[in-house]
Formats: C-alpha cells, sequence, structure tokens
C-alpha cells in the first residue's frame, strides 16, 4: 500500500522531480568537466605551444587562452613559391609544426637520453620483478629458518626512504669496482640500475599475492618431481600475471621520472638520462621556450601513451599499493 | 597467520595425502636461501650498509673527494646542525626608538664567536626582543617549510582527493574518462611538472597571472610567483597538491568500492540524507584508508625535492629550501657528505616517527574493533 503511494506521488511529481534531477547532473557534469581542464590544462598547454614555432607567438599568448590554441600566424612572411620551399620553411610560414623537435635534436643528443632513459628503467624493472618476486616466493611458500627474521627486516625497511641513505650511496659507489676492472661507478648505467633492483616494498607486494594462493598448487607440483625453482618459474608467475603487472607499473613510474639519484651520480652525458638532460637544457640560456616544451613533450608522450592503452592497469596497481600496513 | 590454520585444514580433510614427499629440510633451506639471495644482496649492500655508513659518517668530516682521510669529530656535526640559540637583543637608548645593534655584531662578540651562529630569525616577545640564531640556519628553514608543507597540503590534498574520489564513484556515464584524466598527472614526470609551472608561473605576461586578474576582477595585479618569498613555497604547494591528488584518489576510490551497499541502504531506511550518510557511513568506513593516505603523503612531504630544485632552487633566499635540497645541496654541490649524513640521519628519524605513529593508530583500531 504504502509502497503504492509513493509511486503516485512520485509520478506526480515526476515532471518537477526529473527536471530537478537533469539539473543535477548537468550540475554534476560541468563541475567534473572543470575539474578535468584543471588537471589537464598544464599538459595541454605543453603539446600546443611545443608545436608552434614562432617562440614569440609562445610567449605572446601564455598571456590568454590562444595559449591552448594552435593557431597559424596572422602576418605571414612573403615567400616565394611556398610549396617548393624546405618544410623548416613552409613552418616558419604558417608558425606551426615540429620545428621545435627538430632543434631539440640538434642541439642536445636527445636520442641518446631517451635510450638511456628506456635500457635504465627497462632493465631496472625487468631485473627487480625477477629477483624480487623470487624472494617473495622463497619468503611465502618454503619453510627454512631465519624466514620470520628476513621477513620482518624486509616490511621495516619499506620505511626506509632513499634519501635517508643517497649520500652514503653515493660515496660508496665512488668506490665499487665493476667487472671491467674500473674502480667507481658514477657516470654510469650500472650506478642507475643496480642499487634499484633488490626492492623492499615490491618484494612485500609479491609475499603479499604469493601468500594468498592455494598451497595445493606446489604440492602438487612437488609429488610431480618439479623443483622449488621450476614451481616458482612454471606454476607461481604464470598465475601473478596482476601483481608482476602492479609492481612493473609503479616502479616503471618511479625510475623513468627519477631525478635525485642521476643529479647526484651522472654528471657526463653518456649515461645521463632523460630528466636530468632536461633539467640541463631548461638551465640553458637563452631558454627557449618552444624548444624545452617539445623536449618535455617527448619524455612524456611515450608515458601518456602506455598510459591510455593500460589505463584501467596502472589504476588498479595504484590502487592496490594502498593496501598495506 | 592463514598459513597454519590452511595446513590444518587441508590435513583434516586429506587425511590421507599427509605423507607428502618430504624432503630433507636442509634441502629447502638452502633452496630458499638461494631463491632470495639475489635480492637479499641488494638490500644489504644498497640499503642496510649505507644506512649505517650514514650514523657513521655523520659523526666525521667525510668529504666526496678528498685527499684526506677523514676524521672523526664527534657530535661537531650535530652541533652545527641542531645548535640554535635566542640571545635577548638590547636596544641602543630604549625600546621605543626600535634601535638595536646589527644582528651580526652581536654574533662576532667574543661572547658568541666560538659558536658561529648565525641570524635565522628576530622575534619580538613579551616586550623584549630576541635574536635567533642558528649554526644552520638553512637547515631550520628547511624543515619549518616541509612542516608548513604537511600542515597545509596534507588536509587538503587528502579532502580533495576523497571528493574527487566520491564524484568518480557515481553510477554515472564517462565516469572512467573522468578517473583517466584525473589520473594523467600522476604519469607526467615531476620534473616536466615543475618545467611547465615555471613557464605559466611567468611574471608579468603569463598564464597565471592572467587568470587571478580575471578571476579577481583585476584586485590582484601580476605576480611574481616564483621569485616572491611570499609566495614561492605556496606555488610549489599547489604544484604538488595537483600532481599527486590523482594518485590518493585512487586509493580512496578503491577504500569506496569496499564499502559494503547494505550499510548504506540500512542508512537510507533510517532516514539519512546525504550528508548524514557521508559523515556516520563513508567517512568511518574509510578510517584507515584515510590514516594511510595521510600518512603516506606526510612521508612524501618530508622527500619533497625534486619541483623545488627546478622551480626556485630553494630561493629566494631560501624561501622554498627544503630538508633534501640541503641535504643534496651540502652533500653534492659542497662535497660535504659527512654533514649531510648527519641532515640524513635527522630525516630519518623524522620519517620513523611518523611511520611509528602510524602503526600505533592502526593498532588502536584493530583493538578497539
Amino acid at each position: 500500500m504504502s509502497a503504492l503511494a509513493a509511486s503516485q506521488t512520485k509520478t506526480m511529481h515526476s515532471r518537477e522531480y526529473r527536471i530537478r534531477k537533469a539539473a543535477r547532473a548537468t550540475l554534476n557534469y560541468v563541475v567534473m568537466t572543470l575539474l578535468a581542464l584543471f588537471f589537464m590544462f598544464p599538459i595541454l598547454f605543453m603539446l600546443i605551444s611545443a608545436i608552434k614555432t614562432n617562440e614569440d607567438q609562445i610567449t605572446g599568448d601564455v598571456a590568454g587562452l590562444q595559449a591552448f590554441v594552435p593557431y597559424p600566424l596572422e602576418y605571414q612572411p612573403y615567400v616565394e613559391a611556398l610549396d617548393e620551399q624546405p618544410v623548416e620553411m613552409r613552418e616558419a610560414y604558417t608558425g606551426l609544426g615540429i620545428q621545435n623537435f627538430r632543434d631539440v635534436f640538434r642541439r642536445t643528443r636527445f636520442g641518446q637520453f631517451m635510450l638511456n632513459s628506456i635500457f635504465i628503467s627497462g632493465t631496472t624493472v625487468a631485473l627487480g620483478l625477477l629477483f624480487n618476486s623470487m624472494a617473495a616466493y622463497a619468503l611465502s611458500r618454503l619453510k627454512w629458518r631465519g624466514q620470520g627474521l628476513v621477513l620482518a627486516l624486509i616490511v621495516a625497511l619499506i620505511i626506509v626512504p632513499f634519501e635517508a641513505v643517497a649520500v652514503p650511496l653515493m660515496l660508496l659507489t665512488t668506490k665499487l669496482p665493476w667487472i671491467d676492472g674500473t674502480i667507481g661507478w658514477h657516470n654510469t648505467y650500472h650506478v642507475q640500475i643496480i642499487p634499484f633492483i633488490a626492492d623492499a616494498f615490491s618484494i612485500f607486494l609479491f609475499y603479499q599475492f604469493f601468500i594468498g594462493l592455494p598451497r595445493d598448487l606446489d604440492e602438487a607440483a612437488l609429488v610431480d618431481g618439479a623443483s622449488r625453482f621450476r614451481i616458482y618459474w612454471s606454476v607461481i608467475v604464470p598465475i601473478s600475471k596482476p601483481v608482476f603487472a602492479t609492481v612493473a607499473i609503479l616502479k616503471f613510474l618511479q625510475y623513468w621520472g627519477s631525478y635525485l639519484w642521476p643529479l647526484m651520480v651522472v654528471q657526463l652525458p653518456d649515461a645521463r638520462p632523460l630528466t636530468v638532460a632536461m633539467n640541463e637544457f631548461f638551465g640553458q640560456y637563452p631558454r627557449l621556450w618552444g624548444d624545452t616544451l617539445a623536449f618535455a613533450s617527448m619524455i612524456t608522450i611515450p608515458v601518456l601513451i602506455v598510459f591510455m592503452l593500460f589505463q584501467k592497469w596502472f589504476v588498479q596497481s595504484v590502487a592496490s599499493s594502498g593496501v598495506k600496513g | 597467520m592463514a598459513d597454519p590454520i590452511d595446513k590444518q585444514e587441508s590435513a583434516t580433510s586429506h587425511p590421507k595425502r599427509r605423507p607428502r614427499p618430504s624432503k630433507p629440510k636442509g634441502g629447502e633451506s638452502i633452496t630458499a636461501w638461494l631463491m632470495i639471495a639475489p635480492a637479499a644482496l641488494g638490500l644489504v649492500v644498497f640499503m642496510i650498509v649505507p644506512f649505517f655508513m650514514a650514523f657513521y659518517f655523520s659523526f666525521t668530516d667525510t668529504r666526496l673527494m678528498s685527499p684526506n682521510p677523514p676524521e672523526v669529530v664527534g657530535l661537531e656535526n650535530y652541533k652545527q646542525l641542531l645548535g640554535i640559540k635566542a640571545i635577548s637583543m638590547e636596544p641602543w637608548i630604549d625600546a621605543e626608538t626600535g634601535e638595536y645593534p646589527r644582528s651580526r655584531t652581536i654574533l662576532r662578540s667574543e661572547e658568541y664567536k666560538g659558536e658561529r651562529l648565525q641570524e635565522l630569525t628576530q622575534v619580538n616577545l613579551l616586550g623584549a626582543r630576541y635574536l635567533v640564531a642558528a649554526g644552520d640556519p638553512i637547515f631550520w628553514q628547511g624543515l619549518l617549510n616541509n612542516f608548513k608543507f604537511v600542515l597545509m597540503v596534507v588536509p587538503l590534498q587528502t579532502a580533495f582527493a576523497l571528493l574527487l574520489a566520491i564524484l568518480i564513484n557515481q553510477d554515472i556515464v564517462g565516469a572512467n574518462v573522468y578517473r583517466a584524466l584525473y589520473f594523467t598527472p600522476v604519469v607526467v614526470p615531476m620534473v616536466v611538472v615543475a618545467v611547465i609551472w615555471f613557464f605559466l608561473y611567468n611574471p608579468g605576461v603569463g598564464t597565471i597571472n592572467t587568470f587571478v586578474q580575471a578571476v579577481t576582477f583585476g584586485l590582484v595585479g601580476p605576480q611574481d610567483w616564483l621569485a616572491d618569498p611570499k609566495l614561492a613555497f605556496l606555488c610549489i604547494m599547489l604544484v604538488s597538491i595537483r600532481q599527486g591528488v590523482g594518485f590518493q584518489m585512487v586509493i580512496f576510490l578503491a577504500g569506496l568500492q569496499e564499502i559494503p551497499q547494505e550499510i548504506y541502504e540500512a542508512a537510507s531506511i533510517d532516514g539519512c540524507n546525504r550528508i548524514q550518510e557521508f559523515f556516520y557511513v563513508t567517512l568511518p568506513q574509510l578510517r584507515n584508508t584515510t590514516i594511510f593516505v595521510v600518512i603516506a603523503t606526510t612521508i612524501l612531504a618530508f622527500q619533497l625535492f625534486t619541483q623545488v630544485d627546478i622551480m626556485t632552487g630553494g630561493g629566494p633566499s631560501n624561501a622554498s629550501m627544503t630538508t633534501i635540497l640541503h641535504v643534496v645541496n651540502e652533500g653534492r654541490r659542497q662535497l660535504r657528505a659527512g654533514y649531510a649524513s648527519s641532515i640524513t640521519v635527522v630525516f630519518f628519524l623524522i620519517v620513523l616517527v611518523i611511520s611509528i605513529i602510524q602503526r600505533v593508530i592502526v593498532r588502536e583500531e584493530k583493538a578497539v574493533t
């Protein structure tokens, strides 16, 4: 009865109700879109300014909404037979194009820096996935003496921030030998890779995932005579893709944006990663906005593409990183 | 914890499977150590050893690339780092005229010369003026900024993240698209964010200036954002919030989705409106998530470095200095590794205290429920 009455009042007020609901929904979208603009406008500013080839146009545009519009120059210099001119000339004519990107390659060793960053982040993530998951497997699915102590130690290490050990580590790495007989790791790839492979937080994330897997998996394989390493490699790893993706994404973001450590141990350009190279380039005078923002765009675009492709995974990784303590 | 229970269960339900191929215990131990060895070696060499080195160096005058062997100097570094003193200032004539001797004159007088103090600030307290001098004023300024950052950024960012999470959690078309857009700044490297904002904060003609002038109808004129001691650090806070809030939003979102729907249904039957629902259901259910977010953001606040180094370099006149920037300046740029180590020890102790507080709060929560 009362339900019927309620539905009747609802239909009686349905027009008003619907209008109010629509108004609320619209307001909701307006607020959410404004917030989206707040988060996206600096990236848009960067990408759009990077394709404006005329430095005066960029510096003039920052005062207003033109900063977010790629538009051709109003004053266009006269060029004879424009179509036959080289591409630089045509871009100078319209004020739009990839001239800034070409300049970055001309003025810096951008390709080298990009390869450095890809190699350093890629290797650190790959080796980290292997060694940390292996350690977590031993901690979570084997029985051995000292297990509890090692686990407690690793959990305790999670709270030690890298900044707390950076200075002594910098000193230590000046004195370490390398396989080619040289002493001192500075200005190399390995000084940026090896200290970061073992990672307490990664081990912890793997541990949490492995401990939740059914125990029968290992036992069945043991009966079949598989070795422990074999079980880890062909039973556990294939069914643990989500945690591997989580660790890979979180760590990749960290290493790709890494700045403090390379700043401390890499002074020469050969092993310099993009972040430090960007800062170096940014510090040069005269400071050209177009070139600097083109440089910044080229660091960001690869991550943005990967993010757009694996958006769901990124969000899940971050969400699962919060489930701790 | 779940481990032994699991085993008991399987032992009772499959009694025949109990005699499993029992390998000698030593064999399993060796396998375990072999599997853990690479990671353990890495952690020992690159975390634990440097961690103790930091303590040792902090009692020495170790320098980066020095021909002379380092010497143990005892508490000298900590004396300089933590030494702070309030000196009452005597006016030349009387307090009315407001004429006081220069702080330098006081600090170089016979009485204080040996302590090598530098002016940090001057305060008026109960009609008297005090000169606050410290062995390392830059360190105190940096530490103070870190605390300011915590007080401003942690509440704002947490509240903002929760608001975003609630907006995204609505059952509406396109929520996923908005989630992706809000999250995008998180994947952009901080170096890039800092450089973009350096341009946006352009003094005179700049995007932020134009925007501020437009929304205040010209009341607030163009500011020299990053070169103004009052504004520089605020600007950095804004950049940090915008960059980091998406991360916390996603953590809150996960927390929101774990709240059982029945509680909301019960609340609406009891006649709760939306606002009551938020305060009596959502917030209490998010307690642990909120603790995690607050503590994680607090620790990150003490690690603040990249955006400051790029946007202001700690300036103008140390107005945006931070602890870690000071560590890098002393340890890398001045090559004073021993002194820098003493700063990192203090930094670590702060982080440790915060982590312990977190543990205590979370444990209390578990004891209550």
